[in-house]
């Protein structure tokens, strides 16, 4: 489809590439994204790429918003439809316990055994979507149908970083905590936001996740080595 | 050399100009609610633009210095004191140890700013000192201040000249807030889009660094309001489905659900931050283009700033000093004392 540009005042504009939530669009975003911070276009500050959109901020003392949206247009035309997958993560999940409490509710909701709930999420490819709402908080697509589950009526005040959730069509892992209505099934020792660390952001949109269940004593001994500043977990990148 | 909080209004963060870059990653920019306010305020103090102040909301609070200082507020005109000394706003001052700055209520002004020399000098979180209050980064601890807390300050030059603006409130005037229609402002009809430019709204006392409700008429949506959700920025009016508009502001959230109908022009943004609640106000729209060159404008005229200030000569009585010897009329006449005259007259306590 043709690319749409939205307006956002006078500093920023949105360049929409689709109408739904979709893999290929949102991997068309991200590549575009990419060509124009790799075009290192004077003037053009930041880059937000969302499911289906990306966002674009600039300086209109160096560009203005038409040259802007010429250039935007420019790249995405001349964009490789082929895009490279992401880095894979798998990340380790104590799935239930206490921040995973909804973990029997929801099987009970879907008929099924706690265990299989827990399978079938671990048995998913996720893609990140997003990086929003929160420092380092993904938004994942790829959950199973089956699990889809609206959000709870009355948000919870306080939900631990790390925690597993799921939100409508949506699955999600706790950046930090915070207030939410999603239901949450498990809890992973990873920082997804962590200042300490040379690079504080874990995923980037456009990286794929896959859940492991482990055992307590795994959790907590992978909680306690994240907690002395080593790195647990490298992504793997499709070669 | 520290600056001490001996009281803290309700709504004391340390601000610098924000860390912009880190959207993609979830990382609302933060920064000041008024950016020339705190301009000025900088200025004021010989400190450049990057430096970190202090930013409160209607009451500043009580402060002491471990060392002799040039303060300035702004913002606003407030009620504003060294120990028994009315000072007035949008001047720098110097502040010896042993004296408490206190710094009341802000005047038809919602958020003002104390600048020091030598900045504010927590450590930078990502690039930046601003506070974010909703994720609790930069800084001190992520959060407000509060009683007993306790600043590091930079290093600044000894025997800084004091320096006067013409006015401690930059962001200010009657004319409508402008806008630019978009990014989401085909999912309502015209007679909605009608409304938002011909009717009166009211700044509502539901606001914060995130964002300000505004009361008034409501705008609904044609196919509901839930979109997928993208990009947002400081500026944008979502309206979630009570069809009641919301301004998102300095502290925004990254990313959105709501159709954003509008988006107030960076030019204007801090005026409305700075209107108290209650205040009516009605919009008016632009082109991205006319947009652009407000922007281009006043940017120019912010970076004029600093040529604008006059040097206040030691020993010289302090302008609020003067008012508050019933000099009023002496100086009435003068361009560069009225805007202070005409709010600060009747007000100054003695």
């Amino acid at each position: 489809m043709t690319p749409t540009v939205l307006p956002c005042g006078d500093q920023a504009l949105s360049f929409q590439l689709g109408e739904r939530i979709d893999a290929t669009t949102n991997a068309r975003v991200i590549a575009l994204a990419k060509a124009v911070e790799d075009a290192a276009i004077a003037g053009i500050l930041e880059l937000v790429p969302t499911y289906r959109a990306l966002m674009v901020r600039y300086d209109p003392e160096i560009i203005r918003g038409a040259a802007v949206e010429a250039a935007l247009h420019a790249l995405h035309a001349a964009l490789d439809d082929a895009s490279a997958p992401g880095r894979l993560w798998r990340v380790p999940v104590l799935y239930g316990g206490e921040v995973g409490q909804d973990l029997d509710e929801l099987a009970r909701l879907k008929g099924m055994a706690p265990a299989e709930v827990i399978a079938l999420h671990a048995s998913a490819e996720y893609r990140v979507y997003m990086i929003g709402f929160a420092p380092g908080f993904a938004y994942l697509g790829g959950l199973p149908e089956v699990l889809h589950t609206p959000r709870l009526a009355t948000p919870r005040q306080l939900v631990a970083a790390g925690a597993i959730g799921i939100g409508g069509a949506q699955a999600s892992v706790n950046s930090v905590p915070g207030p939410s209505g999603w239901r949450y099934i498990g809890w992973t020792p990873l920082r997804l936001f962590d200042l300490r660390r040379d690079q504080p952001f874990l995923f980037t949109a456009g990286d794929r996740v896959r859940f492991a269940p482990v055992d307590a004593g795994t959790a907590a001994d992978l909680a306690r080595r994240v907690q002395a500043g080593e790195s647990v977990v490298e992504p793997e990148v499709a070669p | 050399m520290t600056l001490r909080v001996l009281a803290a209004g309700p709504m004391l963060s340390v601000q610098d100009p924000g860390r912009p870059g880190l959207r993609r990653f979830g990382v609302s920019a933060a920064g000041p609610m008024d950016p020339p306010a705190m301009q000025l305020a900088n200025a004021l103090c010989h400190n450049p633009d990057t430096a970190a102040v202090l930013e409160f909301a209607g009451l500043g609070g009580r402060f002491h210095v471990t060392r002799p200082a040039l303060v300035a507020v702004t913002g606003g005109d407030c009620d504003l004191r060294i120990d028994d000394r009315p000072i007035a706003a949008g001047e720098s001052h110097r502040l010896m140890p042993g004296e408490t700055l206190f710094i009341g209520a802000l005047r038809d002004a919602v958020w003002g700013y104390l600048g020091i020399a030598g900045g504010i000098a927590c450590p930078p979180v990502l690039g930046a000192r601003s506070t974010h209050l909703r994720s609790g980064l930069g800084g001190l601890g992520g959060r407000r201040l509060i009683e007993g807390d306790v600043l590091p300050l930079g290093p600044a030059a000894d025997a800084l000249s004091r320096l006067r603006a013409a006015t401690p409130r930059i962001s200010s005037g009657a004319g409508p807030v402008r806008i630019v229609l978009g990014p989401q402002h085909q999912r309502f009809a015209p007679e909605v889009l009608a409304r938002l430019l011909n009717e009166s709204f009211t700044v509502s006392a539901q606001r914060d660094r995130m964002a300000m409700v505004l009361d008034g008429p409501r705008l609904p949506a044609i196919e509901g309001h839930d979109i997928v959700s993208d990009g947002t920025v400081p500026g944008a009016i979502q309206v979630p489905g009570s069809g009641q508009p919301i301004v998102l502001m300095a502290e925004a959230q990254t990313t959105g659900g709501y159709p954003k109908i509008a988006t107030v022009i960076g030019a204007d943004l801090a005026r409305l931050a700075q209107m108290p609640t209650g205040s009516a106000l009605r919009f008016a729209a632009v082109t991205r283009d006319q947009a652009e060159e407000i922007w281009i404008a006043h940017r120019r005229f912010l970076r004029g700033l600093r040529e604008g200030l006059q040097t206040v000569p030691d020993g010289a009585p302090d302008t609020a000093h003067l008012l508050s010897c019933d000099l009023v009329g002496l100086f009435a006449a003068d361009e560069i004392l009225a805007p202070v005259l005409r709010a600060d007259s009747a007000a100054i306590p003695t």
